[in-house]
Order: C-alpha cells, then structure tokens, then sequence
C-alpha cells in the first residue's frame, strides 16, 4: 500500500479500481465514440492511446499526466458527467490542464446529482507505481491510497 | 487562493442578475481559482468567437444546457461567430457516409443552429475557425481580453494580434462572454506570456509551417516558445503571406503540443516591441535544422490500414484557407497539372475557407480557374467529416497538422500534396 497527497480540484470520497494511461488522455477521442453510440461503460475510443485503448473507463480511477486534445475536451467530460458514463474520480499526477479544469468545474457545477473527484498533482511517482486494476482510495483532504 | 471580486461580480454571485447567470459566474471563478486567478477581468473584444459548431447526438448536454441559458434570458451581449459547420454536401461522401453524418451523427444540427441564433450568432457566415479574417471580421485588437476557446484561433489572436486569451475548452468560451468576466492567469497575465522556450531556426530552406509548428508544439507543449531566425524566411511584415503562414504554422503549435502564444523574432506585435525581455531566465532552448524536420516528419504514424493505399480525398484548409492561399494555391495546381499533362486534379480534392473568404474568392478571376482544375471548394471542417467512423477508414491525405493529428489522415507537405493531387503520387 502506498499513500499520495494530491492538490483537491473536485472534493470526494471513493474508492475504484485504478485505470492507467501513461499519455495524456484525448478527451474528444476517448470518449465520443461511446457517448455517440450509448455505449455506457464508455469503452476507450482512441486508437494512439494504447493503455486505454478499448478498456472501460465508467468506475474506474482514472490515472493520468493530463489531458489534450481538442479544446472540446472540457465539454465532452462535461457530456459524459451528465451521462453518467464518467470515471469514478480521475487523478493527474501533473498539475491540472485548463481544457480537464473546465470539464471537472462544470460537470461540479452544473450536473446536480454526479460526484467525480478531482485530484490533481499528485507527482510523477504516482503514476509510475499505480498500475491497472490496484484499488484507489480517494479521501476528502486530496489523499489517494493505492493498494495492490 | 479566493478570487477578490468587485461588487458588481459579488452581486452577480449572490443572484442579482438571477440564480443562472450566478452559476455562470460561480463557474467562472472556480475555473480561475483552479489557476490561481487573483481577480476576474472584463472581456473587451467586440465579438465573441465559440468552438462549438456541430449538432452532434453525443453531446446533447451541451444543448440541454444551451436551453437553461436561453430559457434564463441570459445570452450574452456581444455578437459571436462559431467554428465551422460540420456538413457540406458539396464535399464528396458516400450514400452510406452521408446516412451516418444525417441519421446518426449530426441529427441536432438543425436544432443547435437555432439555438445558436437565440445566444448572439452573428450571421450565416459566421461559422468558421478562421475567424480573425478581414472578409469575416471577428479581429480583435492588440491587448483585448477574450473568452475563446478554439485552440488555432486561439494562438493567432494571442501571438499575431496580440489579444490575450486563456486557452480555454468549449462553454467555458460562452460563459465568460455571458458573464463579461474571465479569470485573470496564464496567458491573460505579462508574466505568462513571457517565454520558457527559445527556438532557433537553422534551416537551409524556408521551413514547412505545419512542420515546423508540429516540432515546436511537441518539444515544448504548453509553454510559450520565442522563435528566432523566422524572420529570415517569411520577413519582418505581417503581410498576407506571413498571416497565413503563422495561421497555419500555430494550429500546428496548439494541435501538436498545447501552445496558446508564441512570439517571433522581429515580426510578431510582442516580439517587435519588447524583444529578447520577453524570454524568461533559464529559458530552454531547441535548435531547428533542416534533419530535424524531418526526423519529426518521419516519426508520424501512418495508421491507415492499407499504408499503400491510392487515396481517395484531399483536404486543404485546416484551419480554413485565406484568401491569398486560394489564389497561391490556383496558380500551383494550374502549373501542378501542366507539368503533369493532365486537366483535373487525380484525387478529389476539397480546400476549405470561411464562407466570407469564398465569397470574396468567387468575386476573382482565379475562382473559375480553380473550378476548372475540379478542386471543389466548401465551408466544412474537415475534423468534423472525419469523425464520421466510415471516413476514418478511407485513406485521406491534408497538409494540415491539426487535421493528421485528430484523425486517421496522412500528413504530406505542400510540395507532395500537389504532386499527389495533379500527377498521383508514384513512389507510395
């Protein structure tokens, strides 16, 4: 078990098994497939993003550097908030990018009844030890426990 | 750090404009606390520019949100164009492409273009990423505060007008037009303009501008280079031949990397009135040359099935084509063909602009000469035709480095473009 203290973007507490994309997730390509053709377990739609690629992202922990990609991305994060096909809680191991910022502000401000944690800066010792399938837990104070 | 805010913004916050519009503030000042915003800021340009041109099924939130603003009566006061449509049907696509783009894909276009008629859009024209155009009108000048978000439009008011803007995401752009105030931080701020970056060009020849813009955007990401020996190659005037080089060369910043301004040595606004000030102490630097271009060329993926495949579309004009890129490439493919012993271009070829651009284009003489050629011109965005699944599998061949990295497109620069379309590529 290993502890790591983030900056709280989104406050919340949960606890889901870890998905880990080494590159900076395309939020456009990653998700619009799934949210075009209702696929509500939102399968990772981006061929150039190969830990992703095809894997279930709704529930998961969601383990990332940062997001790019079009500047649609806060938007579509937004969309899939209000479907209800987003990550359990998404960690950045590097400072926030504004296009993931927006996504996690509007979906806290504007979506009433979904909760996704936010957890940015978490450093680049996060991402190399948490691996696919380790159970996270994200506590209120930005705290992140990863257990194999 | 809490944002301090006026007592205008206050009110606002507290309802007195209602409970919507207190929400859009609130979303605003979360935004900028995320980034350290110590105050929010008056946006001061005279139009608004939005990202979101597509009636896409996928994001019918977006459009239930849409209706809450509508419905509040809180649309904003400033006028705004939009980026460009997503459907042309002048644009060669197949009856089953076509089902997919009007049955499946696009099916809130209708509705949205409404929508976007009730929030302030200026007129019919307006849909287009190039909206910094003369012939569309929407130039911001030197020093006013945007709320825009689309990434190539972003960095030309940024770098060539010197206009400050964040690069924001979709919405975010709508509501700090509504509100009027954006956060102050990053790009907004003298000290996140300044650069972390020098860049020396060495190259032997004038350097491909999406090329270029591809190798600078992915070494130095979000930061903000500081380019010298530019110059050199495209001159110390922003004329229309620089304008539209930098046009293209900083979608390819902003699409290959995450870059929201750069500055250029003895052209750009910034880099003319302050100079080398502008690059921060232990400022990294990345040398250019002529190996180097190729090398990042080279380390494209090709991700067409078929790596051999004869293609069967052009695109042109990501971002859209100005004016003076129309008649350029008229008289290249003209000569192109010529050279070639042929009267049409080999591959159905597509060169895309703002529909104001187009009008003014029909208006000269170089426009039948094009139409003569069999290029077709239109107003779509190419990203959006390529969404569609079945034109991601057809190989498609661009110029444009925005247009390669979003999609299954194949990067060629210019010179190879023209080959391709007016003789067909022979050594593929």
């Amino acid at each position: 078990m290993k502890q790591f203290k983030g900056r709280v973007i989104a406050a919340g507490e949960v606890t889901a098994p870890a998905l880990v994309s080494h590159g900076g997730l395309n939020t456009l390509a990653s998700f619009q497939k799934a949210l075009q053709f209702g696929d509500k377990k939102a399968t990772c739609g981006d061929q150039n993003n190969p830990d992703l690629y095809g894997k279930q992202m709704v529930g998961t922990a969601l383990c990332l550097p940062q997001t790019i990609g079009s500047t649609t991305g806060g938007m579509v994060l937004y969309c899939a908030c209000a479907m209800k096909r987003q990550p359990a809680c998404m960690l950045f191991s590097k400072p926030i990018d504004s296009l993931a910022a927006a996504g996690a502000v509007l979906a806290d401000v504007w979506v009433d009844d979904v909760t996704m944690p936010v957890i940015d800066s978490l450093g680049e010792e996060f991402l190399d030890y948490v691996k696919d399938g380790m159970r996270i837990t994200v506590d209120l104070d930005g705290t992140v426990t990863v257990e194999e | 750090m809490a944002i301090l805010l006026n007592e205008e913004q206050q009110a606002i916050l507290a309802g007195s404009k209602g409970e919507t519009m207190a929400k859009v503030m609130r979303t605003m000042i979360q935004y900028g606390e995320i980034f350290g915003a110590e105050r929010m800021v008056p946006v001061t340009s005279k139009y608004n520019h939005l990202v979101t041109s597509f009636g896409l099924k996928a994001m019918t939130a977006v459009y239930e949100l849409m209706d809450k603003i509508i419905a509040a009566g809180v649309a904003s006061e400033q006028k705004f164009t939009v980026d460009p449509r997503p459907l042309d049907k002048n644009v060669p696509a197949t009856l089953l492409q076509k089902a997919i783009f009007n049955l499946a894909m696009y099916t809130k276009q209708d509705e949205y273009e409404a929508q976007l008629k009730k929030l302030g859009l200026l007129d019919d024209k307006s849909f287009t990423c190039t909206c910094y155009m003369d012939e569309v009108g929407n130039k911001p000048a030197y020093g006013e505060v945007l709320s825009w978000a689309e990434s190539s439009a972003v960095v030309y008011a940024n770098s060539v007008l010197g206009a400050r803007c964040n690069r924001n995401s979709g919405i975010i752009d709508i509501m700090g037009s509504i509100v009027g105030y954006v956060p102050e931080f990053g790009l907004l701020t003298d000290e996140g303009r300044r650069a972390k970056w020098v860049v020396r060009i060495n190259t032997e020849k004038k350097p491909e501008a999406q090329l270029l813009g591809s190798a600078i955007g992915m070494k130095v990401m979000e930061d903000v280079p500081y380019v010298i020996g530019l110059d050199k190659w495209i001159g110390n005037e922003l004329d229309d031949a620089a304008c539209t080089y930098l046009k293209d060369f900083g979608a390819a910043t902003a699409s290959n990397g995450a870059v929201g301004l750069y500055h250029i040595d003895g052209l750009t606004p910034e880099a003319r009135e302050f100079g080398e000030s502008l690059i921060l102490e232990g400022a990294q630097e990345y040398v250019i040359d002529d190996a180097e271009l190729e090398r990042v060329k080279a380390s494209y993926p090709v991700i067409w099935k078929n790596k051999n495949a004869k293609p069967k579309l052009c695109f042109m004009g990501c971002p859209h084509m100005s004016l003076e890129q129309l008649k350029s490439w008229t008289v290249k493919v003209e000569e192109g063909l010529k050279a070639a012993g042929n009267k049409k271009v080999v591959i159905p070829t597509v060169f895309t602009a703002s529909p104001s651009v187009l009008e003014a284009f029909e208006a000269t003489e170089f426009a039948a000469r094009l139409k003569a050629t069999g290029v077709i011109t239109s107003y779509i965005c190419p990203l959006m035709y390529m969404n569609n699944p079945l034109c991601k599998s057809m190989p498609v061949i661009t110029s444009s480095n925005k247009l390669r990295t979003y999609t299954s497109a194949r990067y060629y620069t210019d010179d190879e473009i023209l080959v391709e379309i007016t003789k067909g590529g022979k050594n593929r």
